[in-house]
């Protein structure tokens, strides 16, 4: 499929034929908030493999391009080629060894000893596409001259704080939506209603008691002081609650005609039976997990122990001028959620607009 | 033997399922059916109680101490102390007039509620526009749908980095405008000439605006599309019929949007506003990560302030910020009736 | 061997009373049908029966053993609900074996009851599927497989048939039957349709209001109905009831005829309904008709005629007439009301029966 099929498909109207002047103002703003929209992410993603110079300088080709460099004959700093445009128009590669005046000391390529001078004006860079993976390899394995993004440690500690808090939330929120939508006990009726009065209370307000009750548990500068206190989530109780009441009650007494224990009809009837809703759940939680700041900001201040946002926000913070390794890191901690985004968008989107809850 | 992944998680999950109905059988045996109930609401209950509702109820007394420890028994009771030094200021509107922990306080407020009062009408009716236009009849639109969305996947801190690039003094949307008053001085005749663009510092310039303006653009960027969403499956509800009904009748486009749209709308629009306005008095993340509330205090934000009042520098002023906690909580609750009221008032007429 | 008695059974939701005090005694291999119109509790009696709800008062007791307290579980019984309650994500035979799995049966044995159970309702080409890839008639044997691998004292049916179509309700009632016969258990099946109570049950139990308005074998129900209400319901069309004064030996209809009953127990004078089913009335060829009907509507049905008109007292009245008929709409015929043996005359107060001589 040719661009023009790619425009054509894009801007197609269903069914009429001629654009009408609004179909032409839609696509205008359409493509005006594309740029708005994606076209930072994806100057970033292009960006993260330039090199620290092109940075600098805002290049704004597309591609990473760098300056080709040799080895110096003489044992000092690698010197950068040039191509050099004679009088009569004829090209030659040449390797800078030096400025003299408005002049430039060069020499061919491959013949290091006749060092002669040529107009600065007429040099151009010599430059290569070189995707600079030193970017994301550097901060990671090696070390940085001030700190490490230790990328492994982090997103290990990220994932097993998103999967375990996803985990726990699921089944502990589908045991309370179960026992709200399926029995009748005192007091249901009103536990229903604090469990959504607390959707008001913005969690930010009890930072300092929260702070204090899991500093008093032994949690600070552990991952489950992390996950722990997100579990019991209003939404999540609100959410599965809603869905289990459309199960029909006859299934549960069949189960129970059926020799089953409470436990089994919850774990083998109605588990299966709320999955729509669990996994609207579960792509909500991990997504609250993975990009969680001000909680973990809080409860961890051991490198440790960070979280890949902290991680960032720390290197944020101390790398500010190596913004070639900063992008880098950024990549790495977008490109999780970005996975599970172009392969279940369709369900995460769908899903939110048919819960409105976020 | 050949295992089919799906039979091997149905066996899991049946394992796991077996695993505890031993246990819980001989509970629910021990206590009867209709007890389980409790069973199943334990769980959920002790995390709430313990991390929600005894927090709720710390924090008012603790808002009542002094002292620098996080153990409850060793902070003093000092009264009324945090919250006079919260409140006594000669004037609330400048809050440099204030104590120390009333300047940060007050302007933390202010900043929230100017924040609040732009970022919210603004992202309401470009949020609305967007739907409206994803709503037409154009193709691709769930690939549309996800360009907007997909912003909201990311991270606070991934935003704020990413903006940070973009708007630092020699940034790319320096650079940008740079090259794009060079290359029209390069086309335009003489007398429309821009004198040379000087690069802006758009999130250090204390003097201007621009700090306050990125901070709602960034937030507005991020935050967007899940309002969208919501909107978009709101318009989507309106059954078809009614526009083609109003045609029949040779109704206006403008006047089906005023008259059909706008009011069907009304129930969606206020799930919006109500959730976007609790969210953007908690605005933290993306405000600190981008500029720290800085430049000097000017985009300090409510919860900054709460946060670097017990957490950051070696006064951890607990007290301090669980009274700080109790004024924004009823502030959040006057605003909630506030909303209920007008939204009852409105649904009456 | 189960033989299930209810005595003086009552349930209460709250303050409102539904079920006033049933007693009971369902003998070992008895096919029992609870009929009667929505609402009279049948399904909520069931529903106690099997341990799903909770006996306010009385006793249930299955063999002699008390059993109010026993979780539905534990009863040895299984049910057959109205919307089949398959469980939707598991396959035909999980569906079947899902049971057995919880009473800790061992695998084999597990796996020869539900073939066996598969072969004998026809569900063996299709026990890979789920509940949603089935037919209605075949999710229906499903459900009543899931019960029939139970091995059950007693089996519960709660209007298993009113989802499926006429045709096919015909064809299950009578697959049904067979399993009955074939089975031999004690057997409660509740419908609303006196039909499927007359053409199924070994008893009928009619039940309205909560109360058990009359219990025995169909065709005395319907040739000795107990009171008014089960003399209405049963039978097909309506049986005619016309007001009347009794006296010796008959009944004085509004029109002035004296129409001869059967009965005895009634004082001169007293208040009386004469019920006449529509396929006893013919005709008079004769003599001095019992009463003259102008006719309104006639159905021919070509085997079988049926004409509904209003006597001169202005009550309405239907009338069962075997192969085709000549009388047409406007007519006026005179009718013969039965032989006094199929008269049925009620106290107009109590609804009850005035005891057949």
């Amino acid at each position: 499929m040719g661009t023009g099929d790619v425009i054509r498909f894009l801007t197609r109207t269903r069914g009429r034929g001629r654009l009408h002047w609004s179909d032409w103002l839609t696509y205008a703003y359409l493509i005006l908030s594309l740029l708005v929209v994606v076209l930072p992410i994806m100057w970033m993603f292009l960006s993260s493999v330039k090199s620290p110079a092109a940075l600098v300088e805002n290049d704004p080709r597309i591609l990473p391009y760098t300056q080709l460099t040799v080895p110096s004959p003489t044992g000092g700093r690698d010197q950068n080629v040039f191509v050099h445009t004679r009088t009569d128009g004829s090209t030659v590669d040449v390797a800078f060894v030096g400025p003299r005046g408005v002049n430039a000391r060069v020499y061919e390529l491959g013949k290091p000893d006749t060092v002669f001078e040529v107009p600065r004006t007429s040099l151009a860079r010599k430059e290569v596409v070189d995707p600079r993976w030193e970017n994301y390899t550097e901060p990671t394995l090696g070390s940085t001259q001030s700190r490490t993004f230790n990328f492994l440690r982090y997103f290990w500690n990220s994932t097993f704080v998103t999967v375990m808090a996803t985990l726990l939330t699921l089944i502990v929120n589908a045991m309370a939506g179960f026992a709200l939508s399926k029995y009748k006990f005192r007091g249901r009726d009103a536990m229903a209603l604090t469990i959504v009065a607390t959707l008001l209370i913005p969690p930010t307000v009890i930072l300092v008691p929260l702070f204090m009750t899991v500093s008093s548990l032994g949690m600070l500068n552990s991952l489950w002081g992390v996950i722990i206190p997100t579990i019991a989530t209003p939404t999540g109780v609100f959410l599965l609650r809603q869905y289990m009441l459309t199960i029909p009650d006859e299934l549960l007494e069949a189960a129970r005609m059926d020799a089953a224990s409470e436990w089994k009809i919850f774990w083998r009837i109605i588990l299966p039976l709320a999955l729509p809703a669990l996994s609207v759940l579960a792509i909500l939680s991990v997504m609250w997990r993975w990009n969680d700041f001000m909680w973990p900001l809080i409860v961890l201040t051991q490198s440790e122990v960070f979280t890949l946002q902290l991680g960032l926000s720390t290197f944020k913070g101390e790398l500010n001028d190596n913004m070639h390794y900063l992008l880098a890191m950024t990549v790495l901690t977008l490109l999780p959620v970005t996975l599970v985004f172009v392969f279940l968008q369709k369900h995460i989107t769908s899903g939110i607009a048919n819960t409105g809850l976020k | 033997m050949q295992v089919r992944p799906q039979a091997a998680f149905e066996w899991l999950w049946k394992t796991a399922g077996d695993v505890l109905d031993g246990p819980m059988r001989a509970l629910q045996r021990h206590i009867g059916a209709h007890r389980m109930a409790y069973v199943f609401l334990l769980p959920n209950l002790l995390v709430f109680g313990l991390f929600s509702f005894w927090p709720m109820i710390l924090n008012f007394y603790i808002a009542f101490t002094g002292g620098q420890s996080v153990i409850l028994a060793d902070r003093p009771l000092v009264g009324l102390d945090n919250f006079r030094e919260l409140l006594a200021c000669p004037s609330y509107l400048d809050p440099r007039t204030c104590g120390v922990a009333g300047y940060s306080f007050w302007t933390g407020l202010w900043n929230t509620l100017f924040f609040a009062l732009v970022q919210v009408p603004l992202m309401i009716v470009v949020a609305l526009a967007t739907a409206l236009i994803l709503n037409r009849d154009i193709r691709a639109r769930g690939f549309w749908r996800a360009v907007y969305f997909y912003p909201v996947m990311l991270s606070p801190v991934v935003v704020a980095v990413i903006w940070d690039w973009i708007l630092k003094r020699r940034g790319i949307l320096n650079a940008a405008l740079e090259k794009a008053v060079e290359t029209w001085n390069a086309i335009a005749p003489t007398f429309l000439m821009m004198a040379d663009y000087r690069a802006i510092n758009w999130l250090i310039d204390a003097r201007s605006g621009w700090p306050m303006f990125w901070v709602i653009f960034v937030y507005t960027w991020a935050h967007l599309g899940f309002y969208m969403l919501i909107l978009l499956a709101g318009l989507q509800a309106i059954p078809r019929d009614l526009y083609e009904a109003a045609q029949m009748d040779g109704t206006s486009k403008s006047r089906q949007f005023w008259r059909i749209t706008l009011p069907l709308l009304m129930p969606t629009m206020i799930v919006v506003l109500v959730l976007s306005l609790i969210r953007a008095f908690q605005v933290f993340d993306e405000v600190y990560v981008l500029t720290g509330g800085g430049p000097g205090q000017a985009t300090k934000m409510m919860i900054q302030h709460i946060y670097e009042s017990a957490f950051i520098g070696d006064a951890k002023r607990y007290g301090i910020a669980a009274a700080s906690s109790v004024l924004v909580a009823l502030l959040l609750m006057v605003l909630t009736f506030l909303q209920l009221a007008v939204t009852r008032k409105k649904a009456g007429n | 061997m189960a033989r299930l008695e209810l005595k003086q059974v009552k349930k209460a939701f709250g303050p409102v009373e539904v079920i006033h005090g049933i007693d009971l005694a369902i003998d070992h291999g008895e096919f029992v049908v609870f009929v009667g119109p929505s609402g009279c509790g049948k399904s909520t009696l069931l529903r106690m029966i099997a341990g799903l709800e909770d006996v306010t008062a009385g006793e249930i007791a299955i063999d002699g053993q008390g059993v109010n307290n026993v979780p539905a579980a534990e009863r040895g019984l299984a049910m057959v609900f109205q919307s089949y309650a398959l469980y939707p994500h598991m396959s035909v035979r999980q569906n079947l074996s899902f049971g057995l799995e919880n009473l800790k049966m061992p695998k084999a044995e597990i796996k020869h009851r539900v073939d066996e159970a598969a072969r004998m309702l026809r569900l063996d080409k299709l026990l890979d599927r789920r509940p949603g890839q089935l037919s209605g008639g075949q999710r229906q044997r499903v459900a009543i497989g899931r019960a029939v691998v139970r091995e059950p004292r007693i089996f519960l049916f709660d209007e298993p048939l009113s989802n499926l179509d006429a045709e096919l309700r015909v064809q299950m009632r009578v697959e049904i039957g067979n399993l009955h016969q074939r089975l031999g258990n004690t057997m409660i099946y509740v419908t609303h349709d006196q039909v499927e109570a007359m053409t199924m049950a070994d008893r009928i139990a009619v039940l309205r209001d909560g109360r058990l308005e009359q219990f025995g074998k169909p065709l005395d129900l319907y040739n000795r109905p107990a009171n008014l209400f089960v003399a209405g319901f049963i039978g097909s069309p309506r049986m005619n009831f016309l007001d009347g004064t009794f006296e010796d030996g008959a009944v004085r209809l509004k029109s002035g005829e004296r129409v001869a009953a059967a009965c005895q127990g009634g004082k001169p004078g007293q208040a009386v309904k004469l019920g006449v089913r529509p396929e006893h009335i013919s005709l008079s060829e004769s003599g001095t008709p019992d009463a003259t009907l102008s006719v309104s509507l006639i159905e021919q049905l070509g085997g079988e005629s049926y004409l509904h008109g209003t006597l001169a007292s202005g009550e309405e009245l239907s009338v069962r007439l075997a192969g085709q008929t000549q009388v047409s709409r406007g007519d006026k015929v005179g009718l013969s009301l039965g032989t006094p043996a199929a008269r049925h005359v009620f106290d107009a107060a109590s609804g009850l029966v005035l005891a057949p001589l």
